[in-house]
C-alpha cells in the first residue's frame, strides 16, 4: 500500500534537537550502561511462603544505609567504597566436619534454585527494614558437603582484602569478620545464603557476591561476602562477641525483653517510619524458630 | 578586612559580627532539617538527633575556647560572642533532648525515667542538660546584676557539664571512638589551659 500523504510529524518532535546534536554523547552513555550488564542481570527466583507481606523498603534505602565496617564505620561509606571489592572470580570453601568438603564457585552458587525471600531485618542499633533478598536455603549447600555427626556448629568468614577494603586498615574489629550458628539454626529453612536483592545481583554494600541472612537474629549475625564456611564440633569465636562480650552474645536473637547493656531493645525505628514500633520476639519469626531454644535461658544466652 | 578593624572594631561593627554569627549558628539546623526532609537521609530521626547533639557540643566547646583564645592574644570583642554561643549550645541541646523525649520515647514518662536510671549514657546526658538549664535561665543582664559574684560561681558549672556531655557521646558509640575522643581531646586542652594558668599565675599574658 502506498501512503501518499506526507507525515505531519517532524523528526524534531520525536528526537529533541538538543539530543540529536548530542547523539555521540548519548551513544557513549548507552555503551556505558551496557557494560555491567552481566552483574545486574535479573536473577530468576520463585516466590516463597516464608516471605512477609509487609512493604519492602526502597532499593535506595537498602543500598545506601549499611553497616559494613570493612568499608568504613559510616552508614554511607559501604555504598561509596564497596564497589572496589572484586567479586569475580569468587569461591566459598566449605569444609571442616564434612564428609565431602569442597569449594563452590559463585557460578555454582547461582545455579541453586533461587527464591525471593522478603524478610524483616532488625539491626542491633535499633532500626529495621524489610528486604527482598534472592537466595537459597543454607541447608541445601551444607547437605552437599555431607556434615559429619560431630558437626555441631557452623563458622563463617568474610573475605579479607586490605587492598580493596579501606576500612580494614583500622582494627575496629579483629579482621577477618567472623560469625557462627548452631547447626540446627544453620539448617533451619528460614536461614538463607543471599546472592541477590530486588531480583538482581547483590550490590557490594549489601555483601556481594554471597551473604548469610538469618532473619530472627540481629543484623550483624548475617555475615557478608562469605569466603569460608567451616563445620565445627565447638562453638566458634564471633567478631562482635570478641570485641565486646558483655554486649553481643553468640546467639544474638532479636529479643525485646533483653536490652543491650547500653540501650533498650524494646522498640525499633522501621526505616521510612517516623515513630518507633515495638520489637517482636525473634523479630516476628517466633512461630518458626522459638522451638530451637526450648528450655534455654535466653537472658543468659543472649 | 584590615587587621586593625578586627582588633578594635567599632560598636556597630561588633553588632554586625554578632548578627552574622547569629545567622551562622542557625545554618547547621537548616542543613540538618534539609537533609532529613528532602529524602537524602535514610533515617531522618537519627540524622536530626546526631546533628543536634554534635552542634550542642561544638558550640559549647566554641564558647569554652573564648577565654583561652583571649589569653593567647585574641581581641577582646570575642567575649561579646560568648553568651550567644552558650545559648545556641543550649538551643541545640534542647532540640536534641526534645527529639529523644518525643520521637524516641513518645513522651512515655515512666519509660523515660527508667531509661535515665538504667542507661549510663542517658544519665550523664540528662545531668549535662540539667546543669545547662540554670545557666541558660540566668544568662540575662538582669540575672547577672542580681546574682553579682554568685553569677560567676554558678556559671563555672559549664566545666563539669561539658565533661558530662563528652562522656555522654563516648558512652553511646558502638565501636569507632575516633570522634568522641577528638571532642575529649579538645575539651581536655581547653580545661587544661585554664588549670595551667590558674596553677602558674605568673605565666602567660594577663587579661584584665
Amino acid at each position: 500500500m502506498l501512503i501518499r500523504r506526507a507525515t505531519d510529524i517532524l523528526p524534531s518532535e520525536i528526537t529533541p534537537h538538543s539530543v540529536y546534536l548530542n547523539r555521540r554523547q548519548f551513544m557513549l552513555g548507552s555503551a556505558g550502561l551496557l557494560l555491567p550488564v552481566a552483574s545486574i542481570a535479573a536473577l530468576p527466583a520463585s516466590k516463597s511462603g516464608y516471605s512477609t507481606t509487609e512493604k519492602p523498603n526502597s532499593r535506595q534505602d537498602i543500598t545506601s544505609y549499611n553497616n559494613y565496617y570493612e568499608f568504613g564505620t559510616g552508614k554511607d561509606e559501604p555504598a561509596q567504597y564497596a564497589a572496589r571489592l572484586k567479586t569475580r572470580p569468587w569461591s566459598v570453601a566449605v569444609g571442616g566436619e564434612a564428609g565431602k568438603p569442597r569449594s563452590f564457585s559463585i557460578e555454582e552458587l547461582l545455579k541453586f534454585p533461587l527464591e525471593e525471600r522478603i524478610y524483616r531485618l532488625r539491626c542491633v542499633e535499633g532500626w529495621s527494614m524489610v528486604i527482598p533478598w534472592v537466595g537459597f536455603p543454607l541447608a541445601s549447600l551444607l547437605k552437599q558437603v555431607d556434615p559429619t555427626s560431630r558437626a555441631k556448629y557452623v563458622a563463617f568468614e568474610t573475605a579479607l582484602r586490605p587492598g580493596e577494603m579501606p576500612g580494614v586498615a583500622r582494627r575496629v574489629l579483629d579482621w577477618p569478620y567472623r560469625e557462627g550458628l548452631r547447626i540446627d539454626e544453620a539448617m533451619h529453612p528460614l536461614t538463607i545464603l543471599a546472592v541477590g536483592l530486588y531480583g538482581e545481583a547483590l550490590p557490594g554494600q549489601n555483601g556481594a557476591p554471597v551473604r548469610l541472612v538469618v532473619p530472627w537474629k540481629y543484623g550483624f549475625k548475617s555475615i557478608k561476602s562469605i569466603s569460608r564456611i567451616t563445620l565445627l564440633e565447638k562453638q566458634p569465636p564471633t567478631s562482635w562477641n570478641m570485641a565486646a562480650p558483655s554486649e553481643y552474645g553468640f546467639y544474638s536473637n532479636v529479643n525485646p525483653a533483653v536490652d543491650h547493656p547500653r540501650w533498650s531493645q524494646a522498640s525499633e525505628r522501621r526505616i521510612g517510619e517516623f515513630l518507633k514500633r515495638k520489637t517482636l520476639p525473634f523479630n516476628g519469626y517466633a512461630d518458626q524458630v522459638a522451638g530451637l531454644y526450648r528450655g534455654m535461658d535466653l537472658v543468659k544466652n543472649f | 578586612m584590615r587587621p586593625t578593624l578586627l582588633a578594635n572594631p567599632s560598636p556597630a561593627m561588633v553588632g554586625r559580627i554578632k548578627a552574622l554569627v547569629f545567622v551562622l549558628c542557625l545554618l547547621p539546623l537548616a542543613a540538618s532539617l534539609w537533609q532529613a526532609f528532602s529524602g537524602q537521609a535514610v533515617n531522618p530521626v537519627e540524622t536530626l538527633t546526631r546533628d543536634s547533639g554534635s552542634w550542642a557540643l561544638n558550640l559549647l566547646l566554641a564558647g569554652l575556647a573564648i577565654t583561652p583564645l583571649r589569653r593567647l592574644g585574641a581581641p577582646g570583642w570575642l567575649l561579646r560572642l560568648r553568651r550567644m554561643l552558650g545559648l545556641y549550645a543550649f538551643f541545640y541541646a534542647s532540640v536534641h533532648l526534645l527529639i529523644y523525649l518525643w520521637l524516641d520515647q513518645l513522651f512515655d514518662w515512666p519509660a523515660i525515667l527508667h531509661d535515665i536510671i538504667k542507661r549510663p549514657f542517658i544519665t550523664v546526658g540528662m545531668a549535662a542538660f540539667a546543669l545547662l538549664l540554670p545557666l541558660a535561665i540566668t544568662s540575662t543582664d538582669g540575672w547577672l546584676r542580681r546574682l553579682k559574684r554568685r553569677w560567676g560561681q554558678l556559671h563555672r558549672l559549664v566545666y563539669p557539664l561539658a565533661v558530662l556531655a563528652v562522656v555522654h557521646y563516648l558512652w553511646l558509640v558502638k565501636r569507632n571512638l575516633t570522634e568522641p575522643l577528638l571532642y575529649a581531646a579538645v575539651l581536655a586542652l581547653l580545661l587544661g589551659l585554664r588549670l595551667w594558668w590558674r596553677l602558674r599565675p605568673t605565666m602567660g599574658p594577663r587579661v584584665q
